[in-house]
């Protein structure tokens, strides 16, 4: 038996069955928070607040389900290092989107009429 | 401790079964990393087209039901809650529970594909697709209204006189959508009264650029559900022979990882693509 | 007494049972774990790969030694330096030294009987495979024309094979993603008790930076080419301005993965320049921890400058500012190690064999293409020179007089190692000689050319630059030859070579200390790792030709 109560010869964490149902419930009620959410209008916190909720069910995936919480600190950091990638390649590319310099070659890039701002 | 370097599953070239399994999961955490970076420009793609042209996608996710959505979250969590019971089970060598949480999981799967069915089954009768293929018309009536030609684009100009802060009312060559079965497609008028309330007085151009984000974002995780249906049925299988218990049962953990990737990113889809207001 | 296979005085390494001939058989290559036969097929692979980008550069090259056609038309041009840098990129030089010098010294390296996942390794190896049937079945079925970079919007509406092609790359791109992160694993779990980080051979310092690029990079070159094949198949409309796309998002993806990409190529030759350097000088590596930190500032670097290959696309003022400032600071860290080798040869005893002629040709040939780097840059420059020879000798200078030349120097160096044989070290300084002289005559030539204002890519050419193709051409000749001249040696070393000693150079990391090859199982004891830069007690031994260690002399 280990400090947990369970027994277990081999290598690895057992997770215990009431945090793993425990963690179900919150990321249930944590769903059903962020469909009730949107009948309120926050303007243009929307995004945030729903991606908010989304960031703490993923937490408690990875930390539970994952076992994140248990496991050598090397593994989160590859997934937070990912994370930051993406992050840095959302922000910088969209932000260029944004800012387009459509004349840096003056009357190069034709008219398209669909959708340009 | 003796008897773990005689145990078969200890591989030739590690020396302890802990640096066999701690190599694993480093791993596996390293595959799970390229996941997020693939999916990753997905997400950018959505970013910057949701930020540069929002009235498409508050436009058009009306189309997506949130409610499927909804239970295919909740489908998808549950199966995660018995994919890391089942990981227990496999480390606790409870073998015929770790058959039986198996099977449930694989049953979510199953249950969430069904529901894409559904809604794939139900977007492409209105011919709500993607890109050039968008071609909304009234359900079970093929193309009243030809797909998007690539090339002939609608070329409205946009409203010069338009206040800053409304969205582009553009003329789309996209006729509105004609009312459809209650809670699909919206009736019309109902439809005009709910892009009133958003400030949109028309459709907006360009609206297949949602439904393309949504075909591709929905379409490659549906395949990751696939693959990981493959998976966890081949640790079923195995499992049922009796192959994991306390010694070994590295490949249920590895698995089970990959489902929760695939959780994870449904955690932020939904969302993104259901609940946008 | 019992001495390490290879010591014992009077005689030269006998050719026992050996990974070679521990089993034999095709499936015993096909299906083998063996990371030392994986990395022979690798070898062979990716030489032959070297081989079919390079017919196809000899091909670009006649061509454009006169204005207008002279062998082929204009789209078949096209479709031949697409091939060329396809082939060279996807199927050479990415999986180049890590898959082809890494897999059989990694593990050598560290005392350990194999990497962490031999099976995965084997999948990387047929994934290769069949990315590359994809790739060929492609140019087969009548070729691409979009340039290796496969643009948008040209690349979803032309008529030629981009699917094909691109689904390879794809499949090359998981070979990639599985030798990194099998590299990775290995390095952290699989070091000998007493080879702490700041103990390993700084070629795997090298090699860990790769694997982590390769990793985190190669998944966005995945999506990118999903979504490239989505629009084409699908029409999904997300690059087609006409269906509300955006065409240089495109670049944004692609850069993103290819920018990093190039650290792919150019850290495992840095990391074979440093073992190299340090060995045939005699000399232990200075700057260790420099050299080793900077593999990793490079790799972390390398993902915040992709937007330099996009100066001129459009975009933002803002971004053009910041790639700009960052690309000039990517460039400190290779400047470090550069200054460390030469450091490491200063005062050194230096050997100049074939291994050797080609790390110092590196260090001339890495620096020109690094330099002109920060030419590229630089806005003002840049705005000049985008899209013109100018940048395609610069990236020739980095990509060949860099990592072409450190693979050459990792094959003569590692050749004894993995074949148990010796090649003849004058037709390597003659081959090495006219490779240096044919490689600078082509590409120098250019970085002038580009300069004048020839663009890159064109079939045709105003007769002003004339002069410049035919001695580019001309050099490029003579390349070949110094090539052709190196098959040559190399082949007939396998069958005619004298026997190699364990320890040809007197290199002190833990591969020169197990029999040249080595047997299946690597070593016969574990090896007690030293410092891998430690020349001192290891003395020439006349019996063999080669080196012995002296810490194994007291046994006899």
């Amino acid at each position: 038996m280990d400090a947990h109560g369970n027994t277990h010869a081999g290598v690895g964490h057992v997770m215990r069955r009431r945090v793993l149902f425990r963690v179900l419930a919150a990321l249930l009620i944590l769903t059903y928070v962020t469909v009730a959410v949107t009948s309120f209008d926050f303007g243009r916190w929307n995004l945030a607040v729903a991606m908010a909720i989304a960031v703490v069910k993923a937490s408690l995936v990875l930390m539970f389900f994952m076992h994140l919480k248990y496991d050598k600190p090397f593994n989160g950091l590859i997934l937070v290092v990912s994370l930051a990638l993406v992050a840095l390649f959302i922000v910088i590319a969209l932000d260029d989107t944004r800012h387009y310099q459509r004349n840096v070659i003056p009357g190069y890039a034709p008219e398209i009429k669909a959708n340009t701002q | 401790m003796s008897d773990h370097a005689h145990s078969p599953h200890l591989q030739h070239h590690f020396e302890t079964p802990q640096q066999q399994f701690d190599a694993g999961k480093l791993g596996i955490w390293l595959f799970l990393a390229t996941e997020i970076l693939l999916f990753g420009g997905l997400f950018c793609a959505y970013a910057i087209y949701r930020a540069n042209h929002p009235e498409i996608f508050v436009y058009a996710h009306q189309f997506l039901n949130k409610y499927w959505g909804g239970t295919n979250t909740v489908i998808l969590l549950c199966s995660s809650l018995t994919m890391a019971w089942a990981v227990r089970a496999a480390q606790l060598g409870q073998r015929k529970l770790l058959v039986v949480l198996l099977s449930l999981t694989l049953l979510g799967a199953v249950g969430f594909l069904g529901i894409k069915y559904v809604e794939y089954k139900e977007k492409w009768e209105h011919g709500l697709l993607w890109g050039a293929r968008f071609a909304p018309h009234v359900e079970g009536h093929g193309g009243e209204e030809p797909p998007l030609p690539k090339a002939a684009a609608p070329a409205p100009a946009p409203s010069a006189s338009a206040p800053p802060g409304s969205f582009v009312v553009e003329r789309s060559a996209i006729r509105p959508a004609p009312p459809g079965p209650a809670g699909t497609v919206i009736a019309a008028e109902e439809q005009e009264e709910h892009l009133e309330e958003a400030g949109i007085h028309r459709r907006p151009a360009n609206v297949q650029i949602f439904f393309s984000i949504y075909f591709l974002m929905t379409g490659l995780h549906g395949i990751h559900v696939l693959v990981g249906m493959g998976a966890i049925l081949w640790i079923l299988v195995r499992s049922v022979r009796g192959d994991f218990g306390p010694e070994y049962f590295t490949p249920v953990d590895f698995v089970g990882l990959y489902w929760h990737l695939v959780d994870l990113i449904w955690i932020f889809l939904f969302p993104l693509l259901y609940l946008i207001h | 007494m019992a001495t390490a296979e290879g010591t014992v005085a009077g005689k030269k390494a006998i050719p026992g049972d050996n990974y070679l001939t521990h089993t034999r058989g095709f499936l015993s290559w096909a299906l083998t774990l063996d990371h030392k036969r994986i990395g022979i097929m690798y070898l062979v692979s990716i030489l032959l790969a070297f081989l079919l980008g390079g017919l196809a550069a000899l091909a670009v090259r006649t061509e454009l030694i006169a204005p207008g056609p002279t062998i082929m038309g204009a789209d078949a041009y096209n479709k031949m330096f697409t091939l060329h840098g396809a082939a060279m990129v996807f199927l050479f030089i990415i999986p180049g030294i890590p898959a082809a010098i890494g897999n059989f010294v990694l593990p050598l390296m560290l005392g350990a009987k194999d990497v962490a996942f031999p099976r995965l390794n084997l999948t990387s190896y047929w994934l290769w495979v069949i990315g590359a049937l994809c790739a060929i079945g492609a140019v087969v079925a009548g070729g691409v024309d979009t340039g290796w970079t496969f643009y948008t919007p040209y690349s979803t509406t032309t008529n030629t094979n981009v699917i094909a092609t691109t689904m390879g790359a794809f499949i090359l791109g998981f070979s990639s993603i599985f030798t990194g992160l099998n590299f990775i694993v290995t390095i952290h779990k699989l070091r000998p008790t007493g080879m702490t980080w700041f103990k390993m051979p700084l070629f795997l310092w090298a090699l860990y930076g790769t694997a982590l690029i390769q990793v985190l990079a190669t998944p966005v070159l995945g999506i990118t080419l999903l979504l490239l094949i989505a629009e084409r198949a699908l029409g999904v409309g997300i690059f087609d301005p006409a269906l509300g796309g955006d065409p240089v998002l495109y670049q944004h993806f692609f850069w993103f993965y290819s920018h990093p990409a190039v650290y792919i190529m150019i850290l495992p030759a840095m990391g074979v320049i440093s073992e190299v350097i340090s060995v045939h000088s005699r000399k232990h590596i200075f700057g260790y921890r420099f050299i080793a930190l900077s593999s990793i500032a490079i790799a972390a670097f390398g993902f915040l400058v992709w937007g330099h290959h996009m100066f001129t696309s459009g975009q933002s003022g803002m971004a053009n500012a910041i790639f700009s400032a960052l690309t000039f600071s990517v460039a400190i860290p290779s400047a470090i190690k550069v200054w460390n080798w030469l450091a490491t040869l200063y005062k050194g005893n230096i050997q100049l064999n074939t291994a050797m002629l080609y790390g110092l040709m590196f260090l001339v040939t890495f620096t020109i293409g690094g330099l002109t780097g920060l030419h590229l840059g630089a806005l003002a420059i840049d705005v000049h020179v985008h899209d013109t020879y100018f940048v395609v000798a610069h990236f020739h200078y980095v990509m060949f007089g860099g990592a072409v030349v450190a693979f050459l120097a990792a094959l003569h160096h590692w050749w004894p190692k993995m074949t148990g044989r010796m090649y003849d070290e004058r037709l390597g300084r003659i081959g090495a000689a006219l490779v240096f002289v044919g490689f600078n005559g082509t590409f120098f030539t250019q970085f002038v050319m580009g300069s004048h204002g020839m663009p890159r890519r064109y079939y045709d050419y105003v007769p002003q630059f004339a002069i410049y193709h035919q001695i580019s051409t001309i050099a490029s000749y003579v390349m070949a030859a110094g090539f052709f001249l190196t098959a040559y040696y190399l082949l007939h070393s396998l069958f005619r070579g004298k026997r190699a000693p364990m320890n040809p150079w007197g290199g002190n990391s833990l591969e020169w200390h197990t029999p040249s090859p080595p047997p299946h199982d690597n070593f016969a004891d574990t090896p007690v790792a030293e410092d891998p830069y430690d020349y001192a007690r290891i003395r020439k031994d006349p019996a063999t030709g080669g080196y012995v260690s002296t810490s194994y002399e007291g046994a006899r």
